[in-house]
């Protein structure tokens, strides 16, 4: 019932704001209309100059290729043994383009300066980076004698869940497994019109419900359904949400409670992560985690510029793998992770 | 909102105001510290190089200055700096002589284009015109349908059909010219920008509409990439603005400098939240000073005005202050306060309210909100006018009226009459020495439009901040509330 101090604070602060507010116009003499005047042609005007920063390529081509070619510096200037700070200064910058982040980066860099670079520079960030990635990255596919495996994916809004989720349910039924599929984002407008799309296109089997309906009860009924006609898994949708509400965190919760009572399991619990998304992503793995239990990460649209290197916190910090990463649109495109090519395609070495 | 980067400033803010002069080692030190708040909050490299460059022009520019300790150069300086990379000022939307105006809508999947083409219409509507949406994305299943649910919310037409995105978007627009709608919105399918057909085809779109305005919808949470982005969309589109979505998740933001920074084109609209309200104009210099840590007490007096019935709210706070404030005041307060989006979003503006009370608000549940309204409603006029009265037997009935316990409405009788008790203590007369939210938001609403000039506005509010912080971390839980209300101080200033 803290609620009744916010209104009062919101309505005295606000309250007070509008009197001022209007103290002040009536001050001044009232101003008539203006009248409406025909709109100048011009209609953007640009207010401030453009800022004069480096012009750099805008293609991936041009950027892999300058990338590559920085790197490449790097490794011709180094030898065994000691790292010049110029050297150290073109790592960092590589490392901080991919959004590795300011935390990693450091700890790098540090690794280099204390250690040299015995095998050239180059394999030492890439040794390093594959450190942080070392975590076990199978995928659970079955349940208790009895229950159903439920996959859940978690996210916040735009991501890719239930692209994702259409991507996977392909795979599953291409590997001949029955599927179902639990539309359980009923939030967002015509998101259960979405991944009904991908059921069909996908051949699983779907139970969706109208929107603002209760999440759990979808995800509830898709358990009933696959029991019944004994499914092999169901994978569950959610609606996208930030990760700083503990409201919205709390449904979740509460839907994965649902999905992992009989007779369902949650096996496996994806936290899908766009791999532009910068440092944000370490708080919210951090959030999904503890409100969802999540235990793989999808990372979608690594085939953009975006290199996704926050993952690599992720993974060093929480322990949460990468286990698909999304290179694509078509239905083919969720690929299984390998840390070696992520942290090459990192490194554009 | 940017929440992050303001507690590094904060912090920058304190360490800053405690040397008497400012040596290079100083300012080099202060400025690794701004470069890596600003890289921990996603802004480019590129863009916080650039940056700092300009920070440290300014502050050795302005070393003669001796009104302002040395510190306090840095944080102008930094303020300054941020103000014009966001924008200068804020772009002036204006009309097409020749209706019908044409907006067209790009950017990566999963930004928030067709979310926005919903609220944008919305927007527009407010301005009076007759907005016409057109659903170009035939590339995301149902992102056709989502846009005809959103459009239904808002009340605006949406056209669409199975062909082409071009076709689509040819014919919407003469389909608008014939309705005469004078706003058309394209929504069009999110796209990599290294994935040469789209962009040529969203090229096409361009090219067949000529679009007044071309907006890249961008997300807040995006990282280095917003540069990569933003530039490739500028290159192929000739942007005329950016529109940042998603800015009520928690921290970060430097994706919209970034964007900024390397296409030199303003921010114009920033969506805040899930609901179709939870969208405004953006305005540089107050984005700046929220960075900073000061609130935003001119958008949240401008929403105020727009939204809510501001009679009602002044006579409300009024009354608060001369403590004849009745449940009925309440009910009706929280009505307006509703009208205003959620309760996170509106403290989010308010400058001197500290983190916990930030936290509490947003997590808020909406349904809270109806429960105190069912229990209220359940009340004769005679108790919302003298709660005293309510006995046990009365409570018993107030419960089950509102489908609610006897200890709910205990919990908020007992609330209320603290508040009220709070207002009245208030309004006794001590407060103008208080260093809390309500003088210092006079002064700065007064101040804010008169003397920009003068010290930016960030600035004052960051050494309040510091004093609001302060209180925060002596008075712990439920001592925290009653100190914030203390922290209200009537406008007697003015």
């Amino acid at each position: 019932m803290i609620v009744v101090i916010i209104v009062a604070v919101i309505v005295v602060l606000v309250g007070s704001g509008v009197v001022i507010a209007r103290g002040r116009r009536r001050r001044r003499p009232m101003l008539p209309d203006a009248p409406r005047v025909a709109m100048p042609s011009v209609l953007v005007t640009e207010v401030t100059q453009r800022p004069s920063l480096r012009e750099e390529p805008g293609t991936l081509a041009q950027r892999l290729g300058s990338s590559r070619s920085v790197f490449d510096r790097v490794r011709a200037l180094s030898g065994a043994g000691a790292v010049s700070a110029e050297q150290l200064e073109v790592v960092e910058e590589v490392l901080l383009r991919s959004d590795v982040g300011v935390a990693t980066t450091n700890m790098i860099l540090d690794d280099l300066r204390t250690n040299g670079a015995p095998d050239g520079i180059a394999t030492s960030v890439r040794n390093s980076l594959l450190d942080s990635l070392s975590a076990e990255r199978s995928v659970t596919l079955t349940a208790q004698p009895g229950r159903v495996p439920v996959w859940l994916f978690v996210g916040v809004n735009g991501v890719g869940k239930t692209t994702t989720i259409g991507k996977l349910a392909q795979r599953h039924v291409d590997e001949g497994r029955k599927v179902v599929l639990a539309a359980g984002d009923t939030f967002r407008a015509a998101a259960a019109d979405q991944l009904e799309e991908w059921a069909t296109r996908s051949g699983a089997d779907i139970v969706r419900s109208a929107e603002g309906a209760d999440p759990g009860s979808v995800v509830h009924d898709a358990l009933g359904r696959a029991a019944a006609r004994g499914a092999d898994i169901v994978l569950a949708d959610t609606a996208g949400r930030r990760a700083n509400s503990t409201n919205l965190l709390d449904e979740l919760s509460k839907v994965r409670r649902v999905a992992d009572r009989e007779p369902g399991e949650v096996v496996e619990t994806f936290m899908v992560l766009d791999a532009t998304t910068g440092q944000n992503a370490l708080s919210q793995a951090r959030e999904f985690l503890a409100a969802a239990d999540v235990t793989g990460i999808v990372l979608t649209k690594l085939d953009g510029t975006a290199r996704g290197g926050i993952v690599v916190a992720i993974e060093r910090d929480l322990n949460i793998p990468v286990k698909y990463v999304g290179v694509g649109e078509g239905v083919h495109d969720l690929i299984v992770f390998e840390p070696e090519a992520f942290v090459d395609s990192l490194l554009d070495t | 909102m940017f929440d992050a980067l303001s507690e590094r400033f904060e912090r920058l803010g304190t360490s800053l105001r405690s040397r008497g002069r400012l040596s290079d080692a100083d300012l080099d030190e202060a400025l690794s510290e701004v470069r890596a708040a600003l890289l921990d909050a996603d802004v480019e490299l590129g863009v916080v190089r650039a940056f700092l460059d300009a920070v440290r022009e300014r502050v050795s520019g302005e070393a003669l200055n001796q009104n302002l300790a040395p510190g306090q150069q840095v944080i102008k300086a930094v303020n300054e700096q941020l103000i014009e990379v966001l924008g200068g000022s804020a772009l002036k939307v204006t009309y097409a002589s020749k209706p019908p105006t044409v907006v067209l809508l790009a950017g990566l999947q999963g930004a928030g284009k067709t979310t926005t083409a919903a609220k944008l219409a919305q927007w527009f509507k407010q301005q009076g015109r007759q907005p016409y949406l057109i659903a170009a994305d035939l590339q995301r299943p149902a992102a056709v349908e989502q846009l005809r649910v959103l459009g239904t919310q808002v009340g605006v037409d949406v056209f669409s059909e199975s062909s082409t995105p071009l076709e689509v978007a040819r014919k919407g627009l003469a389909e608008a010219t014939r309705l005469g709608r004078d706003v058309v919105i394209i929504d069009t399918a999110g796209r990599l920008s290294i994935d040469e057909a789209l962009m040529d085809e969203v090229r096409d779109i361009s090219g067949a509409t000529s679009p007044h305005y071309t907006f890249l919808v961008i997300d807040a949470v995006t990282g280095q990439d917003a540069v990569q982005t933003a530039r490739a969309f500028h290159e192929t589109l000739e942007l005329s603005g950016i529109i940042v979505t998603k800015l009520d998740y928690d921290a970060r933001g430097g994706a919209v400098l970034s964007a900024r920074g390397v296409v030199g084109r303003p921010i114009v609209f920033a969506s805040t939240g899930e609901k179709m309200a939870d969208f405004e104009l953006f305005h540089p210099d107050r984005m700046a000073s929220r960075i900073l840590g000061m609130g935003d007490v001119l958008s949240l007096i401008e929403q105020a005005e727009q939204r809510m019935d501001a009679d009602v709210l002044a006579e409300g706070a009024g009354r608060m202050m001369s403590g004849t404030f009745t449940l009925d005041d309440f009910l009706a307060q929280m009505g307006q306060v509703r009208k205003m989006g959620s309760l996170g979003g509106i403290m989010k503006m308010m400058p001197g309210v500290t983190k916990e009370m930030r936290n509490a608000a947003s997590n808020v549940d909406e349904n809270e909100l109806s429960k105190i309204e069912a229990i209220i409603h359940s009340m004769t006029k005679r108790e919302r006018r003298e709660p005293v009265i309510i006995d046990g037997s009365r409570r018993n009935r107030i419960a089950r009226g509102s489908g609610t316990s006897v200890g709910a409405v205990n919990q908020l009788l007992k609330q209320f009459n603290e508040m009220r008790k709070m207002m009245k203590q208030m309004s006794g007369g001590n407060m103008p020495q208080m260093p809390g939210g309500m003088g210092r938001m006079a002064s700065m609403a007064a101040k804010a439009s008169a003397q920009r000039e003068q010290l930016p506005p960030g600035f004052e509010a960051l050494g309040a901040g510091m004093n609001a912080g302060a209180q925060a971390t002596r008075g712990g839980g439920g001592k925290n509330k009653k100190k914030k209300g203390g922290r209200v101080t009537p406008p007697k200033q003015r």
